[in-house]
């Protein structure tokens, strides 16, 4: 009994790590494309968004932005709650 | 000279975390349960508590003095680096997350040593592990320690001693009485200083400045590199910048101090909330503070040294009482790192050591009576330390970060997720890890153009594979209950 409980609480939790590592790739990814991807050319020939250059503006301000709001929407959505205690759920 | 505007709210400060530590002595003395409530907190912690005892253990000095102080000198580009610090927020709970709270709760852990000891069943590792966190935990406290009493210093006009001394006496006092509690709740006061403090600064420093659009145009005129990726001197390749995400965003895992928090919360909705607002926070003041180092260039220039560049900006653009605020930031920053780590070097100690190989049979009042003495004679021994810091502590913190990432992060993530882990691959991979850190650290630390860390971190990864494979015969024996 005791060991079923154990297992679907681990599988929950493996399953919460690997979104971990899915997240993390995200992250890199905006933060890497935009920095390098706009911000390699000539520094006096950048677009400006709201005054900062625009690969700054994207991977720094926006893409910082979206992760909080993209991890917020994948805890509502994709992560459960599990009991902590074995013994002690009472409590 | 003393500027007395900047000293009250300091002082306030100061008062209320004494204050803090009296009340959660209070719960020391009336729990039942002696080392979980005073190295854990009794495992207690909501969300808002475990996001800031987070952010304001992994935010130090270096994220409000040296920081700002490099992106003063390299521009945009550092402000860039700084951001691999986001997945510190929400990847090391989600990692360690509820398979680090059930499994602590199911060992009876209280310290990370205690998960590694029942998970590989090793005295080795007991003491290797415990080794390194005094020796490297003890280096970074001093330095932490000093910078704090050199703040003082600077910012109202003490000498060096006096100034140590407040800051000793200060956090020695509510770290002994109050424990982990006092800790978690003072951090909590001091990491919303933290994000409160940078805010404030921020929008201070662009109004002094004229606007971003002002500011960006000054930093074009003076070197267009100031706003490129690459830095001012074209120092920051892609390549090395990216490693950084490893140093202080992935490697945070195998950090004792931080990992030590993710087994102190009370359920998974904290740790939900945590991660939410642990990742705002960090992100804010990672961006705040290194974003801050870039505009002040224009408002005050011409600064020489790199660590005057954040006190001399907030006394220069804020008005007194606000500057006083914000300059508890970085303050407390410096405070709830160093009293995360003498909480964890006592109970390294206590837990690890003395009831491990010394006295396992102690009683309750003999563990209580050593905690007390363990955390004040360390606190003591770090403040003589700091007096007149030795060169060899000086040189141990620079590689106290790496050092225990490369130690710690694969025994750790594979004792939590992998089931043919053992003892041998756990031993071997802190070993490589340890010596390739420090090897490449004084030979060439910029190796293949990658950070430090990198190569340590990689190696010690497929040691810790071969060698647990190698020896699965072996280890046969002992299975864990994973």
């Amino acid at each position: 009994m005791e060991k079923n409980l154990n297992d679907s609480r681990f599988k929950i939790a493996n399953r919460e790590a690997l979104i971990g590592i899915g997240l993390v790739i995200i992250n890199f990814a905006i933060w890497f494309g935009f920095a390098y991807g706009l911000g390699s050319g000539d520094p006096t020939e950048y677009d400006y968004v709201m005054g900062f250059p625009a690969w700054f503006f994207y991977s720094c301000i926006a893409g910082t932005i979206f992760m909080i709001i993209l991890i917020w929407v994948t805890i509502r959505v994709f992560f459960k709650e599990v009991s902590f205690d074995d013994e002690e759920e009472q409590k | 000279m003393i500027h007395w505007q900047v000293i009250i709210p300091l002082f306030v400060f100061l008062i209320i975390i004494f204050m803090i530590g009296f009340w959660a002595n209070k719960q020391v003395r009336t729990s039942n349960s002696f080392l979980q409530e005073y190295f854990l907190g009794g495992r207690e912690m909501g969300g808002f508590l475990l996001a800031m005892t987070m952010m304001a253990t992994y935010g130090s000095a270096s994220s409000f003095i040296g920081g700002p102080g490099v992106s003063y000198s390299l521009g945009l580009g550092w402000v860039l680096l700084a951001m691999a610090q986001l997945p510190a927020g929400y990847f090391v709970l989600m990692i360690l997350g509820k398979k680090f709270a059930i499994i602590s709760r199911k060992y009876e852990a209280i310290t990370l040593i205690d998960f590694l000891k029942k998970r590989y069943n090793s005295n080795v590792v007991i003491f290797i592990s415990a080794l390194s966190i005094i020796v490297f935990l003890f280096a970074s406290m001093t330095a932490q320690w000093v910078g704090g009493a050199r703040l003082i210093e600077s910012l109202t006009g003490l000498n060096y001693t006096v100034a140590l001394f407040i800051f000793a006496v200060t956090v020695l006092i509510y770290v002994i009485i109050g424990g982990f509690r006092a800790v978690a709740l003072t951090d909590a006061l001091q990491g919303t200083i933290m994000i409160i403090g940078t805010i404030i600064l921020l929008i201070g420093t662009i109004i002094a400045g004229g606007g971003i659009d002002n500011i960006m145009s000054s930093l074009l005129n003076e070197n267009p590199k100031m706003l490129s990726p690459f830095g001012s001197d074209d120092s920051l390749t892609p390549l090395y910048v990216s490693t950084f995400w490893i140093l202080i965003g992935l490697g945070v895992i195998g950090l004792p101090q931080i990992a030590v928090r993710a087994m102190s919360y009370k359920d998974s909705k904290s740790l939900h909330r945590a991660i939410i607002i642990g990742t705002f926070g960090i992100g804010t003041i990672m961006f705040g503070m290194h974003l801050i180092g870039v505009l002040a260039r224009p408002v005050i220039p011409g600064i020489e040294i790199a660590d005057t560049v954040m006190p001399t900006l907030t006394l220069e653009v804020l008005p007194p009482v606000l500057a006083g605020i914000v300059l508890a930031a970085p303050m407390a920053a410096i405070m709830s790192t160093v009293n995360a780590l003498l909480m964890l070097v006592s109970s390294t100690v206590v837990k690890d050591i003395y009831l491990n190989f010394i006295n396992p049979k102690a009683t309750d009042k003999q563990i209580k009576k050593r905690s007390f003495w363990v955390t004040t004679i360390i606190g003591l021994a770090v403040v003589l330390f700091a007096l007149n810091p030795p060169e060899f502590l000086i040189w141990l913190n620079l590689f106290a970060f790496g050092g225990l990432e490369s130690a710690f992060l694969w025994s750790v993530v594979f004792g939590l997720y992998w089931k043919k882990a053992n003892k041998y691959g756990s031993i071997a991979s802190m070993v490589v890890g340890l010596v390739l850190y420090i090897a490449i650290d004084r030979l060439s630390p910029h190796i293949f153009g990658m950070h430090t860390v990198t190569l340590p971190i990689f190696i010690s990864l497929i040691t810790f594979v071969i060698v647990s494979l190698a020896t699965q015969q072996k280890s046969g024996l002992n299975k864990t209950n994973l």
